[in-house]
């Protein structure tokens, strides 16, 4: 068995060596001795099992399959396949690091292989030298050509968002390529796995809240590897496992770089697609039962859209506080999926109709405190609906905005319209925030049911399923 | 947890490089901030478990125990015992590899550790910067001459 080394410092961040080592059919662009090359198949040239297919140009014939490929640690392990060359067993790594003196790369390329007896020698010179050091010059150059990448200090990668084109329906979200910069001091860059859809959303792209300018890319919530850092950035390393729920927007995207400072580090054992689902969902239902209004065991509580995002989570962590949940939902369906998760009395209207069923169930008193997410349409019921000295949380508007205040004083009620972003603004209420919500989950106080998964690219039809009520739960996008 | 990383690439064989970090009592000798070091308990420094004493230039006084030293793997890491800094559960590695392209040392040092929220920004910039980089700095200027 020989065991070939060899290591090598390039002048580059990370981020830009590995956007071009991670691409298992990239080596034909940069490695000096490698000729024509394809991927079997079609396949993508980051799938894990795909097989490069590939001619030396000194004519030999190698096909490589990838048998693991981390974006958290920067490793990429093949193995040959088939060879017109005599080597058995051939199985490399190619590994990066960061060296934070300087924003540079120590990349350290590693094999072990059998070949006859008495060529020992001239395999591991072939494969040391030829293959690594060869393949080490190559990608300097490469590194260095102008026009086929951006310059070090400024890579910026190509990557695909949903942009908001105008301001109006599903239809005016565009997916189209753009460009993701370098971060600056900071920001973080991003290699997002799991997108969050929020009702928030669709206010943004119909305008109604002007946090974009069209053409702009919307979302808010995400989860995603660090891929490099900016200046200044101590709490975040690249390969971190992170998430995010705040603005601006930009979320819907492949690539985003972003600022650091509201990206907080996953445990493991929350999973990228449950963050994606639960940071501003999840964080919303922390907020509202615990600070906007201190939920305590025995009251009465109204979630409205008990079978929705947040409503899911509000009903679960309610139960699991002690309260008396009473939801409102738009099916029978809908019901049943509140109930299961501990909305005790679902009651099922489509016109907002609900006060009189919920003083019935509190004995004529009223909700203790409303989680109002509709707005509008049901101001008035909310109002009869609520106990005195209630509080009504009104933290959403799908029905349109709420323009003058209800008459407060006929029950001594307060109103608030809390915003996740306020609560979250800075870091160490965030954190605390953030830590809550991973450890409901953990302790299965917060169930993620994730009901609808759609490409990037179909972010449209998934609004189109939310505003027309037909979601249940999380909805993600998946780059 | 916070974690904070710091690395970089020393003009010199990894061997002269180890030569010089692997003794758990030298720190008066390669970085510019320790006044003093003794092992407690007059044990081997590179015994592992024993506990290096050492007062900074400033005055500080830390207690640090060696978890692991590799000589075949050039990487040791401990933990801290008794500081002024405020941290709890801190556990720092420090490891060189070999840059076979130009025989030089690749050498990181990383740590984690837990410390109140409103200090985190300040420790992980004093430690990455202000004593990692700063050992790396000194390093760099020992094994030059």
């Amino acid at each position: 068995m020989i065991r070939v080394t060899r290591s090598a410092v390039i002048d580059a961040p990370i981020g830009r060596v590995w956007e071009v080592l991670r691409d298992f059919n990239s080596h034909s662009a940069w490695h000096p001795a490698v000729g024509e090359s394809n991927i079997e198949r079609n396949e993508p040239a980051d799938q894990v099992g795909c097989v490069r297919n590939f001619f030396l140009k000194d004519g030999n014939h190698i096909r490589e399959q990838l048998l693991a490929l981390s974006d958290r640690d920067h490793v990429s392990t093949y193995c040959i396949l088939d060879a017109t060359l005599p080597m058995k067993n051939y199985v490399a790594t190619v590994q990066l690091k960061r060296v934070t003196d300087g924003d540079r790369t120590f990349w350290h390329w590693q094999s072990t292989f059998d070949v006859p007896k008495g060529r020992e020698k001239e395999f591991s010179d072939l494969v040391g030298n030829g293959v690594y050091e060869g393949g080490f010059a190559g990608l300097r150059s490469f590194l260095r050509k102008p026009g086929a990448r951006a310059a070090p200090s400024g890579a910026t990668i190509q990557a695909q968002a949903v942009v908001a084109t105008a301001f109006g329906g599903p239809e005016v979200l565009r997916y189209q390529a753009v460009q993701s910069a370098s971060p600056g001091p900071g920001e973080v860059r991003l290699r997002q796995t799991a997108i969050g859809v929020n009702y928030i959303d669709v206010y943004v792209r119909k305008g109604l809240y002007r946090m974009i300018e069209p053409p702009a890319a919307i979302g808010m919530e995400a989860a995603g590897v660090v891929m490099d850092v900016g200046d200044g950035v101590g709490h975040l390393l690249p390969g971190d496992r992170v998430a995010y729920a705040c603005p601006p927007p930009g979320a819907y995207a492949t690539v985003r770089t972003m600022s650091a400072d509201q990206l907080v580090v996953l445990p493991e054992h929350v999973d990228d697609e449950t963050a994606a689902a639960v940071m501003l969902k999840g964080m919303t239902a922390e907020y509202l039962l615990h600070r906007t209004y201190r939920v305590r065991p025995g009251q009465a509580v109204l979630v409205h859209a008990a079978a929705g995002g947040v409503g899911l989570f509000l009903c679960q962590w309610a139960k699991a506080l002690g309260a008396k949940v009473i939801g409102t939902v738009s099916s029978e369906d809908k019901a049943r999926l509140a109930r299961a998760n501990g909305c005790e009395f679902p009651i099922v209207t489509r016109d907002y109709r609900f006060a009189r069923e919920v003083k019935n169930l509190t004995n004529g008193r009223g909700a203790d405190v409303i989680y109002d997410g509709l707005g509008r349409e049901a101001a008035a019921e909310n109002l009869e609906a609520l106990a005195v000295t209630g509080h009504w949380a009104c933290y959403g508007q799908a029905s349109g905005p709420q323009d003058a205040l209800p008459d407060l004083g006929a029950k001594s009620g307060t109103l608030s319209r809390p915003v996740l972003f306020h609560y979250t603004a800075q870091r160490p209420m965030l954190e605390e925030i953030a830590r809550n919500t991973f450890e409901a989950l953990r302790n299965g106080t917060l169930r993620v049911d994730i009901r609808h998964r759609f490409p990037l690219a179909a972010a449209a039809e998934a609004h189109r399923e939310l505003e027309a009520r037909r979601t249940t739960g999380s909805v993600i996008l998946l780059p | 947890m916070i974690k904070v990383y710091s690395s970089s690439v020393i003009e010199a064989p990894a061997d002269a490089v180890w030569a010089q970090v692997r003794d758990f009592n030298g720190l008066p000798k390669w970085t510019p901030f320790v006044a003093e070091s003794r092992i407690e308990g007059n044990l081997p420094a590179d015994k592992v478990g024993c506990v290096r004493n050492f007062r900074l230039k400033d005055g500080g006084v830390i207690r640090e125990q060696l978890l692991t030293l590799s000589d075949y793997d050039y990487e040791c890491s401990y933990s801290i015992l008794e500081s002024p800094m405020g941290v709890e559960n801190y556990v720092a590695t420090l490891k060189l590899t070999p840059v076979t392209d130009g025989n030089r040392t690749f050498a990181e040092w990383w740590a984690e550790f837990d410390c109140a929220p409103e200090k985190e920004r300040e420790l992980a910039q004093g430690i990455g910067q202000g004593v990692f980089q700063a050992a790396f700095d000194s390093l760099k200027g020992l094994l030059r001459k």
